[in-house]
Formats: C-alpha cells, structure tokens, sequence
C-alpha cells in the first residue's frame, strides 16, 4: 500500500489555476502592487538608457554598439524579475499566515510551485511590456525586434530565475521569515558574475570560471553579439539550457529536502522570524 | 492495519523531539469514526504538536499515526481532500473577500458546485452579507466562521480544531460550538479539538485526553474523570493534573 501512496492523487491542473486565481485576486485588490511591478523597471531602464545615449554621444565604438545597455538592463530585469516575481507570491503567503492552511489542503509542493511559475510570468508581463514600449518611445530600442533570439534569451533567464526563486522558498520554508532578505537580494549576486554589462573577458581569470557556470552569462554573452556583431550565437543558448537544466533540478532537489526538513524541525508551524 | 483502517485517528507511540527537547513522549490514542475526543493540557503540553504531526505538518521522531488508514505524513495525500482544520493562529488572507477565498479553498479542495456550496454554508454560519467583503474587514467573530466555513467546505469526515473558541465573546463561542455539534450530528464526523476552554470540552466532547510534559496524564469520558478526581467540573480535573495531584489526593 504504502510503495505507491505518497503519490496519491496526481498533479492537478484544477489546483494550480486555484492557486494562480488566489494571487490574481491579490494582485488585483491592490493598486501599489502594480505600481510597483513597474515602477522601478522604468527607472532602470531610463537611467541606463539615457547613460547609454551620454556615452554614446562621447566614443564611437560605444555608438556602434547601440542598445547594449538598454538590452541588457530589460534582460536583467527579465532575470531579477522573474525571480522576484516568484519569491513574493510565496512571500505573499508567509505574510498572510497561509501556509498552514495551504499545507494542510490537498495542493502538492509541486502544483504550488507551477503556479508561482506562472505568476513570476504574469507579474512580470505587467511590469516589462510597458517598459519595453517606453524604450523604444524613448531611445527607439525594440527589444521585441530580436524576435526568436529574444524568445531563447527569455527561456534561459526565466528558468534560472524560476530555479533561485525554488530554492529561496525552500529556505524559507525552513527558515520562517529570517530568510526573507534572501528572496530580496540573492540575485545582486548574480549581477556582477554573470556580466550584464560588460563581457566575460573582462573578469580575472578564476571569476571568468564562475561566470561560465552561470546560465545568464551566456544570455548576456549571446545579447552583446547580437546587438553588436549581429550574430545569434545559437550555441551559447543551448549551453545555457544545459546549465539551467542542472540549476533547475538542483533547486528542485534542494527545495524537497528543505521541506523534508522544515517538517522534521517543525518550523512549517512557525513561519514567523 | 485493520485496527488503524476502523479507527478514524490511530497515534501509536507517538515521539516527537525538537533539538533535544522532548515535545510528545510515547502517546497513544485512537479515536473511533463520528466521535469528538478533547485533547486537554497546560502551555507546551504537547497538544499542538500532537495535532500538526496528525494533519502531517510534522514528521515524528518515532512511532506512527494513521487517519483514515492512511499513515501520515507519508501518505497524506491519500487522505488531505477528507480532512480539515481550523485554528485561530492561521488566517485566511485578508485582502481576499470571503467569496473569493472560499472559492479558491474550495477549488483546492475539488468540491463540486462550488458556487452551492460556498451559497449553504454562508447560510449555515450567517456569513452571507459578508461574502463579498474583504476577510481582513471582519470582526474576529466573523472571521474565526469564515475559516469554519472554510474548514467544512469539504464535508470533512476528520476535522481538526485547535482552540476554535480562542478569543471569541462568550456568545460568538457558544454559536461555533452549536454549529459544530451540528455538523458532527449531520455528518457524523470525527472531531479532535485542542482547547483551554474546559466549558467548551465538557460540552462538545464524549472523551477527553489530557496530556502534560509530552505525555498522556489521562483518558476518559468527561463523566468517568469528574467522578475519578471528585471534581465539579473539568476545569477543576485539568488544574488536578497539571498541579500533579492524584486521583485520590484530589478527591480529598
């Protein structure tokens, strides 16, 4: 009896869109969340944009390389976003005293897991497609312009971004909120490793080992000699895959264990500090 | 297994240690389908512990605990979508409207008709002005039938309360209990409830456990304790137990 039944009821679509419905809800009662979703993107993407018109306007070999900035901070923020766009609908849970009732109903760890999927694509749809339009109101960037380099660029990124929020939520699960910084800012690390703004060769050689072993270094690798070489470095996309492939199922494994221990030490029961 | 199969809880020696410190000491109960069963005791008792490793919150240190023949945690969800719970110390999200957070529960809970469903039991528990207003606007009386009704949206043949009552007025109270006694009468549920409130126990309940540093102190029908301690009321039995006086010293 027992071989078979931890599986027990299959994964259910019915339970993902329950879940997806839940923060729809929540994001719609609320004003300043979608203020938020955004806001800062704009900011980002007007500061670096405007940066870039400065240097460009100064060096020509910068003014050859037209969008790189622009490109690289919507990438980014792809990345971050997405991240962020997982970790605060399961933040979103911890700050509502939820997750008992949640991990006491039939929703499985993987169902609740699809649907923070879906939301990290749904938040950050809101607040990247009006950004994407601003730029290229404002610096005549079309991102969209990419076509299907940008379609394996958002792959990549959005499935390691998908993978660190997995395993920031293992954390907190097991951790309570003394882990919420985390979900904040574990992805500023991968800001200066996976070289956003400049190419890899610019690190000390040991750092270029690191970078190389992160998925989004390759996206970023693949953008710049798109944009500048006007070249889609398929092969770059397809190692990305394979990292993200080892990233995603490592976080997965991780995010388990974090649960397993969390019901062993009790702290599903408390998720305050 | 067929012990565990015709019991609708079976806890068998039950441990459960936390860093070195034992928070439930070898327990073992089991409570037979349709029955309402208190689980008594003082703070750090054991009770809460007791009840999150029989929802599967928790993993014991040893021994097992079936509900419904199926051994949590591991087979839990075998039997989740026939079981509920309701506390105070877990909310409901308070942005969401009652409508829409019944609603989304009730999806999880694969619960047909949906809209019927949350319309009856609005009625049951005089929820029906409020359904479209936000959780987090209610009065805690309000609340506190929001998660009971949340709690019964799938008929629950097991229901798990721990301190249903907790700070609700005396008259909010006594309605949760009538409404809770109804549905055990209509659907012959099994109840396991955590409470401080001994009124509430000695109303609600047919047995009660009462447990103290992690252990079982005493198991009986509220009748057969009054009369085993010599006591007027079972408040007066908890306070026997938690002062460690024994049967015949507390009649005395």
């Amino acid at each position: 009896m027992s071989s078979t039944t931890d599986v027990g009821m299959n994964f259910s679509l019915n339970r993902v869109s329950a879940m997806v419905r839940r923060y729809w809800y929540l994001l719609r009662s609320s004003w300043p969340r979608i203020l938020d979703l955004i806001y800062w993107p704009t900011v980002q993407m007007l500061m670096w944009g405007f940066l870039q018109l400065y240097v460009s306007q100064q060096s020509n070999s910068f003014a050859a390389a037209g969008g790189v900035f622009i490109g690289a901070v919507l990438l980014w923020d792809i990345l971050f976003r997405g991240q962020l766009g997982f970790s605060i609908s399961f933040l979103e849970e911890m700050y509502a005293h939820n997750l008992g009732n949640l991990m006491m109903s039939p929703l499985r760890p993987v169902e609740f897991i699809a649907a923070l999927m879906i939301m990290s694509i749904v938040r950050l749809s809101i607040g990247m497609v009006p950004v994407t339009m601003l730029a290229i109101a404002f610096f005549g960037f079309n991102l969209w312009s990419m076509g299907l380099a940008l379609a394996a660029f958002f792959v990549n990124l959005i499935l390691t971004s998908w993978s660190i929020g997995i395993f920031v939520a293992g954390l907190l699960l097991r951790n309570g909120m003394g882990a919420e910084s985390l979900a904040w800012t574990i992805m500023f690390l991968f800001l200066p490793l996976t070289c956003v703004y400049y190419p890899v060769a610019v690190l000390p050689g040991f750092l270029q080992y690191v970078a190389w072993s992160l998925p989004p270094t390759y996206v970023f690798e693949g953008m710049r000699a798109l944009l500048i070489d006007h070249v889609f470095r398929a092969d770059l996309m397809v190692e990305a895959f394979i990292f993200n492939g080892v990233l995603f199922a490592a976080a997965s494994f991780a995010f388990l264990k974090l649960l397993q221990s969390a019901r062993v030490q009790g702290s599903l029961l408390q998720t305050g500090e | 297994m067929d012990a565990q199969v015709a019991s609708a809880i079976a806890v068998e020696s039950l441990v459960k240690l936390y860093k070195g410190t034992t928070a439930v000491d070898g327990i073992s109960f089991r409570l037979s389908p349709g029955s309402v069963t208190g689980l008594l005791g003082g703070n750090g008792a054991g009770k809460t512990t007791t009840i999150a490793m029989i929802m599967g919150l928790v993993t014991p240190t040893a021994g097992a605990v079936s509900v419904l023949g199926a051994l949590m945690p591991k087979e839990r969800y075998r039997v989740l979508h026939r079981m509920n719970f309701e506390s105070p110390y877990v909310d409901m999200p308070m942005r969401l409207t009652v409508r829409q957070n019944l609603s989304v529960f009730a999806q999880l809970y694969a619960v047909p008709d949906i809209g019927e469903r949350i319309a009856a039991l609005a009625g049951e528990l005089d929820l029906t002005e409020f359904l479209d207003r936000p959780t987090g606007k209610l009065s805690a009386g309000q609340k506190t039938r929001v998660s009971l009704a949340k709690a019964l949206l799938n008929r629950p043949e097991v229901l798990l309360l721990d301190e249903p009552t907790a700070s609700l007025d005396p008259d909010t109270a006594d309605w949760v209990r009538g409404r809770l006694e109804r549905y055990r009468i209509e659907h012959g549920a099994t109840i396991l409830l955590a409470s401080h409130n001994m009124m509430e126990v000695e109303r609600l309940c047919e047995r009660v456990i009462i447990m103290k540093k992690g252990r079982i102190e005493d198991d009986d029908t509220p009748e057969r304790l009054l009369a085993r301690y010599g006591r007027q009321t079972l408040e007066d039995v908890f306070l026997d137990v938690a002062r460690g006086r024994a049967h015949r010293e507390a009649a005395q």
